[in-house]
């Protein structure tokens, strides 16, 4: 359990934060200067809020009314920082230890030799951390943060100065840790990519307020956070599971209560958990159920919400099933068709517009 | 050894002890001055700064006197020493290590500090979330990133040391076996007729010192920054 109620000014900045969730992976997501980072550096102890309080479980780490304020070092908060910040001086392993051995033996409940083998990184103990790629930096800046032994993990952006494979590779990894290891994480992303593969409840914080807090399905289909989670970015997330594989044409299908998707082969097994997030603009809409046609995704939805700004776009949120989906046509198209709130419509989806990066394993 | 008589090792000595007393008994203030110039903001920051830079463009005898007024025996600071600690400084060789450790502090300090600033504060915070304490993050990561300004430093400071003239003479005087280093020894010789063959080969023995001094700082200088592999990128 997370609780977070803090205020804090920042030179012109103001933050003003409350929210308190639960949740393997909870997401902190908003644009740049939305106050991600600032929230996070109080939790860790690095800022100190005027007012308010934090505490993850039971461990208050800061109450300005009754002046509890522990220091960062007193505080168990694991911090994975942007760019790695390993310590040019030591050796990969004694980046590692660094923190375990500030830990007495009886508060050491995450293993040396867990991490390094959760992380893969059995190799490069004896390296520089010079002599190390940046997905490796952040690997070792992540199991240097596990072996502190902390009672929260705090992500900020840690892929941000990576490549895509690099940020494929250390999502599997933040997956394993999830699946492996219980302890709560905190992940700061501005990608919504990256925020609805991994977590499960997102706070959506803008200008310093917190806009949204819930399940990431709910969450980012909806039409009103737009302006924070971005216009491009504009989508929704489906929670289905694996039913079937198609071996011949490497297909793969997911139920959700809405309906079946098809999408290139995934690598997981029949019964498992996947979410899938579709990107607004791939949605197409028809008022008819077409044949002979492409597109192997077709869905009955109806209109739920409209988004008419002026402009040539206009965003539709549809319900499937208890899911939303978000479609994004054009005003001409919405005019022609003469689209209405509670109109049945179908919605069409390309197998094609799903890649490996939008699909995560819950 | 290398056709010097008992006189002229005993000077080399004596100038030796000084020069590491002096910046053995500096070091651990001038890294304390130097991390709080570079880290901290205090008001009289300033003025702080300008009191340590002073030797540097002082003349040296203006020190040595302000050390003979302060540390004398009827010295404000002096007398004080004596009564308390039977310690006296003036006329003494500890004076003269006191004298070089003033004359070598700003160029001990002003390393250290370019050093100190040069460190990504954020790797002590990186430390600080981990478990470490102030002190202990000090310790085992400010200290050992700054090591290359530490030792370019105290090498400095030492050759400073070895050369320290003006503020030594006036400070504990010229006494052989007492407060005669190298440059006071050379200096009596070119004082006396005939004693240019003696200044020559004091000279010879300063000139191999410094060159011995900066190249060690070199090579030590070097080996750190090898060692602390640079993160950044």
């Amino acid at each position: 359990m997370i609780d977070i109620d803090i205020e804090q000014q920042l030179g012109a900045f103001q933050l003003a934060v409350k929210f308190s969730v639960e949740a393997p992976i909870v997401g902190l997501f908003g644009r740049s200067g939305s106050g991600k980072t600032s929230v996070i550096n109080a939790i860790a102890g690095i800022a100190k809020p005027l007012r308010g309080l934090i505490r993850i479980n039971d461990a208050v780490l800061f109450d300005a009314a009754q002046r509890i304020d522990l220091a960062p070092e007193e505080r168990r908060v694991g911090y994975v920082f942007q760019d790695a910040l390993l310590f040019p001086h030591l050796d990969v392993e004694s980046n590692l230890l660094y923190g375990q051995r500030l830990r007495s033996p009886k508060e050491r409940f995450i293993e040396e030799a867990r991490v390094i083998e959760l992380l893969g990184l059995g190799a490069l103990l004896r390296r520089k951390s010079k002599a190390l790629s940046g997905g490796e930096k952040q690997r070792v800046a992540i199991g240097r943060a596990l072996l502190a032994q902390p009672r929260i993990l705090l992500m900020d952006e840690p892929l941000a100065s990576l490549d895509v494979p690099r940020k494929t590779e250390i999502l599997d990894y933040i997956e394993r840790l999830r699946d492996e290891l219980n302890i709560p994480i905190v992940y700061v992303s501005h990608s919504v990519t990256e925020i609805t593969r991994l977590a499960d409840t997102v706070v959506v914080l803008s200008e310093g307020k917190c806009l949204a807090v819930g399940d990431v399905d709910e969450v980012m289909g909806r039409l009103d956070l737009k302006p924070a989670t971005g216009r491009y970015e504009a989508g929704s997330v489906l929670d289905t599971r694996v039913t079937a594989h198609d071996s011949q044409d490497q297909l793969t299908t997911l139920a959700f209560d809405g309906g079946e998707l098809i999408v290139p082969h995934l690598d997981a097994s029949i019964g498992e958990r996947v979410r899938v997030r579709i990107r607004a603009r791939d949605v197409s809409l028809s008022i008819r159920k077409p044949t002979e046609i492409s597109i192997l995704n077709v869905l009955p939805v109806f209109v739920a919400a409209i988004d008419e700004e002026t402009g040539p776009i206009v965003d539709l949120e549809l319900a499937v099933g208890s899911a939303t989906l978000v479609a994004r046509i054009t005003r001409r198209s919405f005019q022609q068709l003469g689209i209405r709130t509670g109109q049945e419509l179908y919605a069409l989806i390309k197998a094609v517009s799903f890649d490996q990066r939008s699909v995560g394993y819950a | 050894m290398l056709g010097l008589g008992p006189e002229e090792l005993g000077i080399l000595a004596l100038s030796l002890r000084v020069a590491v007393v002096s910046v053995i008994c500096s070091l651990p203030l001038a890294i304390l001055v130097a991390y709080g110039l570079a880290r901290l903001s205090f008001p009289g920051k300033t003025l702080v700064d300008a009191i340590i830079h002073l030797p540097l463009v002082l003349p040296p005898v203006v020190v040595g006197f302000a050390l003979l007024v302060l540390f004398g025996k009827r010295g404000a600071i002096g007398s004080v020493l004596e009564e308390w600690f039977g310690i006296v400084l003036a006329f003494r060789w500890t004076g003269a290590a006191l004298a070089s450790a003033i004359m070598g502090f700003p160029l001990m300090v002003r390393a250290i500090r370019l050093s100190i600033a040069a460190i990504d504060q954020r790797l002590e915070v990186a430390a600080r979330t981990l478990g470490g304490s102030r002190l202990w993050v000090f310790l085992s990561i400010t200290l050992p990133l700054a090591l290359p300004g530490i030792i370019t430093g105290t090498l400095l400071s030492f050759a400073r040391g070895l050369g320290e003239f003006g503020a030594t003479i006036t400070f504990v005087s010229n006494i052989p076996g007492e407060t005669e280093t190298l440059p006071l020894a050379i200096y009596t010789f070119t004082q006396v007729p005939g004693g240019d063959a003696g200044a020559l080969r004091l000279s010879i023995i300063a000139v191999v010192l410094s060159i011995i001094a900066l190249a060690t700082s070199e090579w030590l200088t070097r080996r750190s920054s090898q060692l602390q592999s640079d993160d950044r990128h």
